[in-house]
């Protein structure tokens, strides 16, 4: 019965991922499509309002440096905004908002929003005015999910060319990102989120009679208006604290099954634009492969440790799944596919608390997030994460037969393999120094309020895997708003965002002045069964060798205590 | 447009692209993110937000529930039950216990000792309130909170072992009760979405709505 729904799903996101990414393709081909009519104006208008060339192209170097700069302004836009809000008019009421924003809370928010992360330190309903929410949250939920789809093609771009010097102009890729994908999708989903009752209202919060005669009081919001595009734009932070698990944020199991392939179908179609821009469908159907046959192996696992009763509960005669932490209404099978479909998808939207799933359980999206969430992953970032590994296990292939390795025509030469050496270490360096540094200081251990042992120790790793991964996702029972927290996760966010872009960006340019090799008996193929295994081989071995130490203090250690 | 050449995006150029001044990517980066978050973070919303009022007032609202003219509740945020003749939803780690303002679930790891502890006394009241055996199986929704702490469903099974308590403090037929709950148990959505489950606060309210018309 789980499985009907999880094969669905999958289907959906296979088979919508052919006709999305051509129409991805052919946006950034700048080819017509049925949308033109109503947006080539709108396009023209903003051309001309904000200065851009659409014709100027870029170097990969200015490519980055105009993204970094995006990011830059609006971190600093984000935090202005976040100190002045409590001065914001509308709700919710100053009663409400207990979570004082302090300044470090104020920075680590808007860095967390600017790279996609949507790490929360402080919870929504508590903190937030709706004016806040929306001129600050929302817009950067569109904006940044549009930069790193921006990046994401420039990426490919640089194997689609041959001979070039620039990788295509920012601002419109940018531009269009925003006009022909994520506006018109988040329209029609908020609205269909609307429809299964997500509210979108300004009001106070409401105080209700209990039929007991009680007063409770509901928060209430814009909530729909970040509900899709959260998603969407693989962001995830939530409108509440409880963020998808919030009956107001995802009230049915229908909407969440909708906003998982808003996660999902954009980065996986990615594939499918990759072998088209790059003339080489297949290549793009086989990273794909890749991602589906690890997405079921998690799939697996995950459902495996938390449909069966907890065994720490085996004698109390409880009958059922493990449900701490879980909505009665997704059951075992809404939550795990949401645990596996938000923690590749490099969104923090889970529907239920990973803190209490078993052991096993929550190492699924951990270590989803630890591989640099190669599985569909985040919007525009996904698809260089999976090709960097890929290169990992060409150069590997390369090794083994004795020549230059080589793919899609593109020659791994000495200066390409140290880029993506770099890419690969950078997450496992940056995660592992900043675990080890918040165990060893007194500072970090006073995040454990919760929980300790074992599974205190995969709390804090699971935060910066988290903010590395640009996720979002946390085990809430480490107490993150303190300086310590608020500061070292933001060094992770900022590395995972524009240290893994610069280094893929860096890369693109270099394939990109290259010409396309011809293809000999020696070149390794990149279309083939063998070479799909070669790749998930790498992914695994990278990833046991980083952080199967880790893993054995955290999970599994958790694992073999109960 | 002056600049509308022809022009393959996918091709790129061979002559480095030109120099621009820095400056000129600062200031394009600042009236980008300006206008652009107005765009998304102001319009947008406010399309969708009369979209909303429009076509689905009631969900936008927050799908609140109305009984003589007061505010009971929303359709879709649990309430706390305490008494007998109601059913009971899940226990809530949302502030002192469904705060609605107040949002969360326990965040107690898997083999923390106060999760088991709080189970075992959850399971005990929970057979206790309801006249069960000591060694009577437990539907684990009934002694879990959930993630919201908001959770307005409760499964099935856990429902029906709620029903002699409910009839017996309302003097109903348990087989009346029964039938009220058979009718307030939805399916997963579309047939594969989701679990079996009952709204508890619909449920009630269906109950004190069958109580006013035997009163009748």
């Amino acid at each position: 019965m789980r499985w009907q729904g999880y094969l669905i799903f999958l289907a959906l996101v296979v088979g919508l991922a052919r006709p999305v990414g051509l129409y991805l393709a052919r946006v950034f081909e700048r080819k017509p499509t049925f949308l033109d009519p109503a947006l080539r104006p709108v396009e023209s208008f903003l051309y001309r309002w904000l200065g851009i060339h659409r014709a100027r192209e870029m170097s990969a170097g200015v490519y980055a440096l105009c993204f970094l700069l995006f990011s830059a302004v609006s971190t600093v836009g984000l935090v202005l905004l976040l100190l002045v809000q409590r001065w914001l008019p509308g709700g919710p009421a100053d009663r409400y908002l207990t979570m004082p924003m302090t300044a470090d809370l104020a920075a680590n928010t808007a860095i967390s929003f600017s790279t996609t992360t949507t790490w929360q330190a402080y919870g929504g309903e508590t903190t937030l005015r709706y004016m806040t929410q929306l001129l600050g949250l929302v817009s950067q939920n569109f904006l940044a999910g549009a930069a790193g789809l921006a990046v994401g093609i420039a990426f490919i771009r640089g194997f689609a060319r041959e001979r070039s010097a620039t990788v295509g102009n920012f601002w419109v890729d940018l531009v269009r990102a925003l006009l022909w994908v994520l506006l018109p999708l988040a329209l029609v989903g908020s609205l269909a989120l609307i429809w299964q009752g997500v509210p979108f209202n300004l009001a106070p919060y409401t105080e209700v009679h209990t039929l007991e005669g009680g007063i409770q009081t509901i928060a209430q919001g814009p909530v729909a208006a970040l509900e899709f595009i959260k998603n969407l734009g693989t962001n995830g932070g939530g409108f509440s604290n409880a963020n998808g698990a919030h009956p107001y944020e995802n009230p049915t199991p229908l909407v969440n099954f909708l906003v998982l392939l808003a996660i999902a179908v954009l980065p996986a179609s990615l594939t499918v634009t990759f072998g088209r821009l790059t003339g080489r469908p297949r290549a793009g159907w086989v990273l794909l492969a890749v991602m589906v046959v690890l997405f079921v192996g998690g799939l697996a696992l995950c459902d495996f440790a938390e449909a069966a009763t907890p065994p720490q509960l085996a004698n109390l005669h409880v009958s059922g799944g493990n449900m701490e932490g879980k909505e009665v209404r997704f059951g075992i099978s809404g939550s795990v596919l949401a645990a596996l479909v938000t923690s590749n998808g490099a969104t923090g939207s889970y529907n239920s608390m990973h803190d209490s799933y078993q052991p096993l359980g929550v190492l699924v999206p951990l270590v989803n997030m630890l591989l640099g969430e190669v599985i569909f992953g985040g919007l525009g970032t996904g698809i260089y994460s999976m090709i960097m590994i890929a290169l990992v296990g060409v150069f590997l292939g390369g090794l083994m037969v004795g020549r230059t390795p080589e793919y899609l025509g593109k020659r791994v030469g000495t200066h390409e393999t140290k880029l993506i050496v770099l890419y690969t270490l950078l997450t496992p360096s940056i995660v592992l120094l900043l675990t080890g540094l918040a165990v060893a200081t007194e500072a970090g251990r006073a995040g454990l309020v919760t929980n300790g042992g074992a599974h205190g120790f995969t709390e804090i790793l699971f935060a910066y895997a988290s903010s590395m991964a640009n996720n979002g996702q946390n085990m809430a029972g480490l107490s993150a708003n303190s300086g310590f927290y608020n500061a070292t996760t933001a060094v992770a966010m900022l590395a995972g965002r524009f240290g893994l872009a610069a280094l893929a960006l860096a890369l693109a340019g270099r394939f990109g002045a290259q010409r396309h090799w011809p293809t000999t008996s020696g070149t390794l193929p990149s279309d083939t069964i063998t070479f799909a295994a070669l790749i998930l081989g790498t992914i695994l071995l990278v990833g046991a060798l980083c952080f199967l130490p880790a893993l054995a203090l955290g999970p599994l250690s958790e694992w073999l205590q109960h | 447009m002056t600049s509308d050449e022809p022009f393959d995006p996918m091709r790129g150029a061979s002559a480095p692209a030109p120099v621009v001044k820095l400056r000129e990517h600062i200031r394009l980066a600042v009236v980008s993110v300006i206008s652009l978050t107005l765009l998304t973070g102001c319009i947008f919303p406010l399309v969708l937000f009369a979209l909303g009022r429009l076509l689905y007032p009631a969900q936008a609202a927050g799908s609140l529930v109305t009984r003589n003219g007061v505010v009971i509740g929303s359709r879709l945020i649990g309430q706390d039950f305490t008494r007998p003749e109601y059913f009971h939803p899940r226990p809530s780690a949302a502030g002192t216990g469904y705060d609605g303002a107040s949002s969360g679930g326990t965040n107690l790891g898997p083999n923390n000792a106060k999760l088991v502890e709080s189970v075992r006394q959850l399971a005990e009241d929970y057979r206790r309130s309801n006249g069960l055996p000591p060694d009577a199986a437990v539907p684990i929704d009934a002694v879990t909170r959930s993630g919201s702490g908001l959770d307005p469903h409760i499964s099935p099974q856990n429902a029906a072992l709620q029903v002699p308590r409910v009839a017996r403090t309302r003097g109903l037929q348990e087989d009346v009760v029964r039938r009220l709950l058979a009718d307030y148990t939805q399916g997963p959505q579309l047939g594969f979405m989701g679990d079996p489950r009952v709204s508890v606060l619909d449920l009630n309210l269906a109950l004190d709505q069958a109580a006013r018309l035997t009163a009748r």
